[in-house]
């Protein structure tokens, strides 16, 4: 461990080469938290499934390409595959949680995430699987190598932020949305149908979990079980950032990535799941020792 | 009724910008009903959230007893004796009335191995004797959920005085009560008063009921303090009045 | 309680102990799986210390289970032997243990793993009840994968290869009726405890923090040792039976084995579900029921096991949160002895403004 420690001393420009990488899978992980700070912020679900919506999108992508087709273009039927599903989701399951108690929804996410997931497992194989994109290899400077489609799935991920951002801005539905985050009882009297508005923000969810899915598909590897990890990463992000602060889930989700990249240098790769893990419970005692200092309880 | 209880000095507090307690000085006398009134909003729940420590204050002092407590936290507060009730009303829901009479014993002494220990006859009879005091006698084996609201703000009320608390501090004990039974709820908090010598402070929005009960009142409005005295000056004071009339 | 109840209650338990006793006698070929029921029911009483009787639930309830595991294996070898050298060889180091040895190493290591787990608890207790909600659920859930994914890098205990256990010095039925008649006594001893402490001031305590954590804080109550001290007795329990089924499984792994998050550490919490939250009861009958269910079924359903739980789970989530004890409950509450007023509530009406 040591030994790698020094060696970003010695040789900066790895340094860049984990930048880099940290950027570029960093973006997914903060597209996917914002989708569930999204869920968390307007209905008060915190979907324990949203790794494996993740992992369904790329699963699409793996399938779509195995057929011929680029991931990238895949991206937008993936899009609107999880759309639907996440809506049906929502019709089937979501629907009967909302308003109920914490127990509940944490529960019945839980048993969706382990549905998602051996589902996947049956229908896809246990082995870890990526999309191919046939796109090359650049080299910068004389160390750095950047896969051409990272930059490609950066400049994605950024277009969909930005498409998603406007959208809530602008859009009668992303009004709409953001009213009902506000106050329920209050958009329900002003005439907006919540049930509507809940169905489409879950779709709208399980949609950037599926893209952000194909994009982890494309410049990572996607396994059916690794899906609690990818939800792990957006609690991490989410409670970091705090559920309003867009700037921060994207900072945060960089910030995970970036944590992720060293950890498994320095201590390993197989320390990178740990690393999560790791990080989640210390955001957790951080928080709690900042909401004692207000004498308030982390709610 | 000389002594001061509870001694507040220049308390302020402010949440995301807004000030909702700015600078009060106020004092309550040990033995006696001190009044908390004011429009919405002026401020009167947040000073005794800050009092019961369920926050830090900006600035100022609180004593109880002498001894600071701005910075302790809710339940070494109510260890010390200063309870307080809620403005909606909390009780253990599914517990029956004895049983949430039985765990609001004091616990100031409470030792590892009393942890453990069963309830003797003496506390279950305290318990009976208290509900008997506010007339839930007959409901005493109901869940607490299932009473009525009266009912439960009664059973809050008597799981106070079962913490055998020094001082009370009640947070609108009449709001939402049926006229007909406010009387018998004002009777019940005198006999406290007197009968088991615990000192009051109390938020009422009921004139009626506040005018008659305490003997000193303190008029909080936009988050100052306003006017205080005696009911007979308060009833009289224009600038209370106003206050309620929205004119401020 | 009324004369026959009594009664009844004493045949009940009189019952229950003797058919434990003799069902392995009964039933040899499934002396495991039956020493896997006690287990479960220990799983169920354990979690529902926290979930059902205090409001806090725990997805991670299983890192004590793993911690007792991997602490009564390290005891048990390094009593005797190297346990570095033990695990690196990957067994290939020859470990001979006379009789004295085996039960002296087990013993110490079931021992120890109880002490540790209190450790544990008391530690990780200080860090996760400052939690409320879902970040204590989504923590405690944390701890126990954190804890599956460091042990499996940590060589000394043999990383993600594991440890094979001391074996038995004896048949392999009489090694299945020891190890049945320890998890035997093990649940029944968490029963007794439980049941003990649910009519102490303490039972009474957790229902409180349950019911109204801000009104118990408000009306004095320690709540934060209430908490600590039900997690330790939790983590005592479960402890103990990870060391004894590690034992039984003669060779832990970190994430199948020891911190299984996604099967035992859900079932924990599916079972009580089932059974219902908050008796003492509940746990037990949703347990069986859930064993069973689940033993005779699974070779059955061909790669649909994982589904089907799944889908049980949401499905019981969503509509039969009560299980089968609330449901019960609510049918025959006098049977419970809980009291209901059947009259409608003119009362309300009168006391309203």
């Amino acid at each position: 461990m040591l030994d790698n420690l020094s060696l970003l001393v010695d040789a900066p420009v790895l340094n860049a080469q984990l930048l880099l990488d940290g950027l570029f899978i960093g973006a997914t992980f903060a597209l996917a938290a914002y989708g569930m700070a999204l869920v968390w912020g307007v209905m008060n679900i915190k979907n324990l499934a949203q790794g494996d919506f993740v992992i369904l999108g790329g699963y699409i992508a793996v399938s779509l390409s195995s057929v011929g087709l680029n991931p990238v273009l895949a991206l937008p039927i993936a899009v609107v595959i999880m759309f639907a599903f996440g809506w049906i989701t929502y019709k089937l399951i979501i629907s009967r949680i909302i308003d109920r108690d914490l127990f509940t929804s944490l529960l019945a996410t839980f048993g969706l995430a382990i549905v998602m997931a051996q589902a996947m497992n049956l229908i896809f194989g246990a082995d870890v699987q990526t999309a191919e994109s046939g796109m090359d290899t650049l080299l910068l400077g004389d160390f750095v190598t950047v896969n051409e489609i990272k930059i490609v799935s950066l400049v994605i991920a950024a277009v969909l932020a930005t498409i998603v951002i406007v959208f809530m801005k602008r859009s009668r539905m992303g009004q709409a949305i953001r009213a009902t985050a506000q106050d329920v009882r209050a958009a329900r009297v002003m005439g907006i149908d919540t049930d509507r508005v809940y169905a489409f923000t879950f779709a709208l969810n399980s949609a950037i979990c599926g893209a952000a899915g194909v994009l982890i598909s494309m410049i990572w590897v996607i396994q059916p079980y690794f899906g609690i990890t990818h939800t792990i990463r957006s609690l991490v992000i989410v409670t970091a950032a705090g559920l309003g602060n867009l700037p921060g889930v994207i900072m945060a989700g960089f910030g995970l990535g970036f944590a992720e990249q060293y950890a498994g240098f320095v201590f390993g790769a197989e320390f990178q799941q740990a690393t999560v893990v790791g990080l989640l419970v210390l955001i957790l005692i951080v928080r709690q020792i900042q909401q004692a200092r207000h004498r308030q309880v982390v709610q | 009724m000389s002594t001061p209880v509870i001694e507040i000095k220049g308390v302020s507090k402010s949440y995301g910008g807004v000030v909702a307690n700015r600078d009060i000085t106020l004092s309550v006398k040990q033995g006696g009903i001190t009044g908390l009134i004011g429009p919405n909003g002026s401020g009167k729940t947040t000073l005794f959230n800050s009092i019961a420590g369920y926050h830090p204050i900006d600035g100022g002092s609180i004593r109880f007893m002498g001894k600071e407590i701005s910075d302790f936290n809710v339940q070494k507060i109510s260890r010390l004796g200063l309870v307080r009730t809620f403005q909606q009303t909390r009780i253990y829901g599914k517990m029956d009335c004895v049983r949430n009479m039985l765990i609001s014993i004091p616990h100031r002494n409470a030792t590892w191995r009393d942890m453990f220990a069963p309830y003797d006859k003496k506390i279950n009879d305290r318990a009976e004797q208290l509900l008997e005091f506010v007339g839930l006698y007959a409901k005493r084996h109901l869940p607490a959920g299932s009473l009525s609201f009266g009912q439960q703000k009664l059973l809050e009320f008597a799981m106070a005085l079962m913490n055998e608390p020094k001082v009370l501090m009640l947070d609108e004990p009449t709001a939402g009560i049926n006229p007909t039974l406010i009387n018998g709820l004002i009777d019940r908090l005198h006999r406290a008063n007197k009968e088991f010598g615990i000192t009051m402070f109390i938020i009422e929005h009921n004139m009626r009921v506040i005018m008659n009960m305490a003997q000193h009142i303190y008029c909080l409005a936009h988050g100052e303090l306003l006017a205080d005295g005696p009911p007979e000056e308060i009833q009289s004071d224009q600038r209370v009045i106003d206050a309620y009339l929205g004119a401020h | 309680m009324r004369p026959a109840m009594a009664v009844f209650n004493k045949l009940l338990y009189a019952g229950i102990l003797v058919a434990g006793v003799i069902a392995p006698m009964l039933f040899p070929d499934y002396t495991l799986q039956l020493a896997l029921l006690w287990i479960m029911i220990l799983f169920s009483l354990t979690w529902d210390l926290q979930g059902g009787q205090m409001g806090y639930n725990s997805l991670g309830n299983i890192f004590f289970f793993g911690a007792g595991m991997y602490i009564c294996a390290v005891v048990q070898i390094g009593l005797y032997y190297d346990v570095a050298d033990y695990t690196a060889a990957f067994g290939a180091v020859k470990v001979d243990f006379t009789d004295q040895q085996y039960f002296t190493g087990l013993a110490l290591g079931v021992i120890a793993a109880a002490v540790a787990s209190i450790g544990l608890a008391v530690i990780f207790g200080r860090i996760m009840f400052g939690l409320r909600g879902p970040y204590f659920a989504i923590g405690t859930l944390g701890v126990a994968l954190a804890a599956a994914e460091l042990v499996g890098t940590w060589e000394y205990v043999g990383g993600g290869g594991g440890i094979s256990l001391p074996v038995y010095p004896g048949d392999p039925d009489v090694r299945s009726q020891f190890f049945y008649l320890l998890c035997f006594i093990l649940t029944v001893a968490t029963f007794v405890c439980l049941r003990w402490l649910y009519t102490t001031r303490f039972g009474l305590a957790l229902n409180a923090i349950r019911d109204d954590e801000i009104k118990a804080e408000a009306m004095g109550i320690h709540t934060t040792r209430y908490k600590t001290v039900a997690w330790t007795v939790s983590a005592f329990f479960l402890g103990m039976s990870g060391a004894l089924f590690g034992n039984m499984i003669g060779f832990i792994e970190p994430l199948e084995v020891a911190f299984p998050t996604t099967t035992f550490g859900i079932f924990m919490v599916l079972m009580v579900l089932l059974g219902g939250k908050g008796t003492i009861w509940g746990p037990v009958i949703g347990a069986v029921l859930f064993h069973v269910i689940k033993e005779v079924t699974w070779t059955y359903m061909l790669g649909w096991q994982w589904i089907t739980l799944g889908v049980l789970i949401i499905i019981n989530v969503i509509y039969f949160q009560q299980g089968i004890m609330g449901w019960a409950q609510e049918k025959w509450p006098e049977r419970f002895g809980l009291v209901v007023d059947r009259r409608t509530t003119i009362s309300s009406k009168e006391e309203s403004a």
